[in-house]
């Protein structure tokens, strides 16, 4: 076993394994968040919105792992002090963060599971759209980690970065149109929804799986801002994230 | 230095003119400048705020410092951090156990970290909660652990490690007696192989276990040695102790009134049983003692009443 598969280990069972060993309603509730949300709009839209809302349910998991890092990291160092003792060791940054975004998937693993199942039974697409779809939901966890990382070097109150990590989920997953499409939102109110990168990602997602007719240039301008976004993040958690404090 | 564990016995740690400041102008260290060598016990003492966090996080590469260099056996706490990090470890203040996993399992992530193989950390946390005297509990979930027994955990993780260098950031606060003095034992043991840095507010902690001391107050160091050379600071090395009110013979010694309701002489050994005979006849209680490091560090901090210390200054003129 080498050494960095070592440190990466130390995180996933620090992170998702024991937690989820020891407090199995935590992995319920991390279940039941995207599939309560499929149901709804299941039963609202009549069932025509399913397809739209089992990729609506990937996005959401993708992008909301990567912010639970947030509060997870948060929780780690202001409650438990454990990233002093991390950063006092042979284990540097990107593989410490590398590991607790691992351990989030590992912990959306199951719900991944159930909305992958939903979408090879009710989604019929072909290979490369799958892979499409698969591109997207990493650039969005990625976008995701790099921005929890970001903010839980700044945290210093766990009670702020759980209210912040509900409130990214609910204005980028909930109230941002990735359970349902973007033209559902009357205008001008659809302009705000190009404020959250997820609007981007489902458009793309709801493109893919053949829901929604998107123009060639739009579907490229959906692509550049992901992403660009993406990288922006991933540079202000590179750049702006501290490892030894100031 | 090897990377056997063992540390080389020229080793040493320095601080050069080492500053901290936070938000631009809250000095929590200024000048820092010592060398002691890299291992034994060093404790560094001093009231809430003095800056012992600070001086610790910054010498486990932890926190940055504003100004000057600090070195552990020559290598850079910034610029040679990551060679730094390879030998150290650090129970910070207010650490605690993560209270979804077992005792064994903290031990073993944290071995994890250090780059040991899954079955080797294993085996190295097993014995290391042994070692702590904890193998009833190994598999109990921390969270219904007491209070001692997690930081207890805590101190395995390091001492399963390999590190030669043991910062630990007031590992006994919150413990009872009984669980602070076993702390002391295994602090002890720790000494004998590794370099300790270890930060205290309890005295008899630092006087109990340390090598070497540090008296830190205000952001300043005011004095570092063993015992010894800290009672040489105190021109008396023998302090009667009486209850305010209680009729003193004249004394050679310094007089010293305390915050806690006693006058304290500072005297010679030989004046210190002139004044427990005439305390004995008066059948006053008192109390006669080598002088401890309560007694320095009183003295050398200051923490005394000020304005009975002007009177007795009044008295001696």
């Amino acid at each position: 076993m080498s050494r960095l598969s070592s440190q990466f280990l130390a995180s996933i069972l620090v992170n998702a394994i024991y937690e989820m060993k020891n407090y199995p309603a935590v992995l319920v509730i991390t279940v039941l968040s995207p599939l309560s949300f499929l149901t709804l709009i299941f039963f609202i839209s009549d069932g025509a919105l399913l397809e739209v809302g089992i990729v609506g349910g990937l996005i959401m998991t993708m992008f909301t792992a990567g912010t639970s890092l947030q509060a997870d990291l948060s929780h780690l160092k202001n409650d438990f002090k454990l990233q002093d003792m991390v950063v006092a060791s042979p284990t540097s940054a990107p593989v410490y963060v590398g590991g607790m975004a691992l351990s989030e998937l590992i912990y959306a693993s199951p719900a991944l599971i159930i909305l992958a199942i939903l979408f090879s039974i009710h989604v019929d697409i072909e290979p490369v759209k799958v892979l499409g779809i698969v591109i997207v939901m990493l650039l969005m966890f990625l976008m995701s980690i790099s921005l929890g990382f970001a903010l839980a070097t700044f945290s210093t109150d766990i009670v702020q970065s759980f209210a912040f990590t509900r409130l990214l989920s609910l204005l980028f997953t909930t109230l941002a149109p990735v359970y349902y499409p973007l033209e559902y939102i009357p205008l001008p109110w659809r302009y705000l929804a190009y404020l959250s990168p997820t609007t981007y990602a489902a458009q793309i997602g709801h493109y893919l799986i053949g829901f929604v007719e998107v123009s060639r240039n739009l579907l490229i301008v959906n692509w550049a801002v992901l992403i660009a976004v993406t990288i922006f993040f991933l540079w202000i958690g590179l750049k702006k994230a501290r490892w030894r404090e100031k | 230095m090897g990377r056997n564990g063992t540390i080389a016995r020229d080793s040493e740690i320095n601080c050069d003119r080492i500053a901290k400041v936070y938000d631009g102008d809250k000095a929590a260290l200024s000048d820092i400048n010592f060398t002691i060598p890299a291992h034994g016990i060093f404790s560094l003492i001093g009231r809430n705020g003095a800056g012992k966090t600070t001086l610790a996080r910054i010498l486990s590469t932890l926190l940055e410092p504003s100004s000057g260099r600090a070195t552990i056996d020559g290598l850079d706490v910034m610029a040679d951090a990551n060679k730094l990090r390879e030998r150290m470890a650090v129970v910070p203040q207010e650490g605690r156990t993560v209270a979804w996993m077992t005792p064994v399992q903290a031990v073993s992530a944290y071995l994890l970290w250090r780059g040991l193989s899954y079955s080797e950390s294993k085996r190295k946390a097993i014995e290391a909660i042994a070692q702590v005297g904890m193998e009833k509990q190994a598999d109990r979930l921390n969270r219904t652990l007491s209070g001692g027994m997690k930081r207890k955990v805590l101190v395995a993780m390091v001492l399963a490690s390999d590190a030669e260098f043991v910062f630990l950031d007031e590992p006994s606060t919150g413990l009872d007696p009984i669980s602070r003095q076993d702390l002391w034992k295994l602090l002890i043991e720790l000494g004998k192989e590794r370099f300790v840095f270890l930060t205290t507010h309890y005295l008899e902690e630092a006087e109990s276990v340390a090598d070497r001391i540090g008296i830190l107050d205000d952001g300043k160091l005011l004095t570092l040695g063993n015992m010894d050379e800290l009672r040489g600071h105190l021109k008396h090395q023998y302090s009667v102790k009486v209850p305010k009110g209680v009729d003193l013979p004249p004394v050679q010694g310094e007089i010293i009134t305390l915050n806690n309701g006693l006058v304290q002489v500072l005297t010679t050994k030989d004046e210190a049983l002139e004044i427990s005979h005439h305390l004995i006849e008066r059948k006053a209680q008192f109390s006669v003692n080598p002088v401890t490091l309560d007694d320095i560090f009183t003295y050398m901090v200051g923490a005394m009443d000020p304005e009975l210390r002007e009177s007795k200054e009044v008295e001696e003129e």
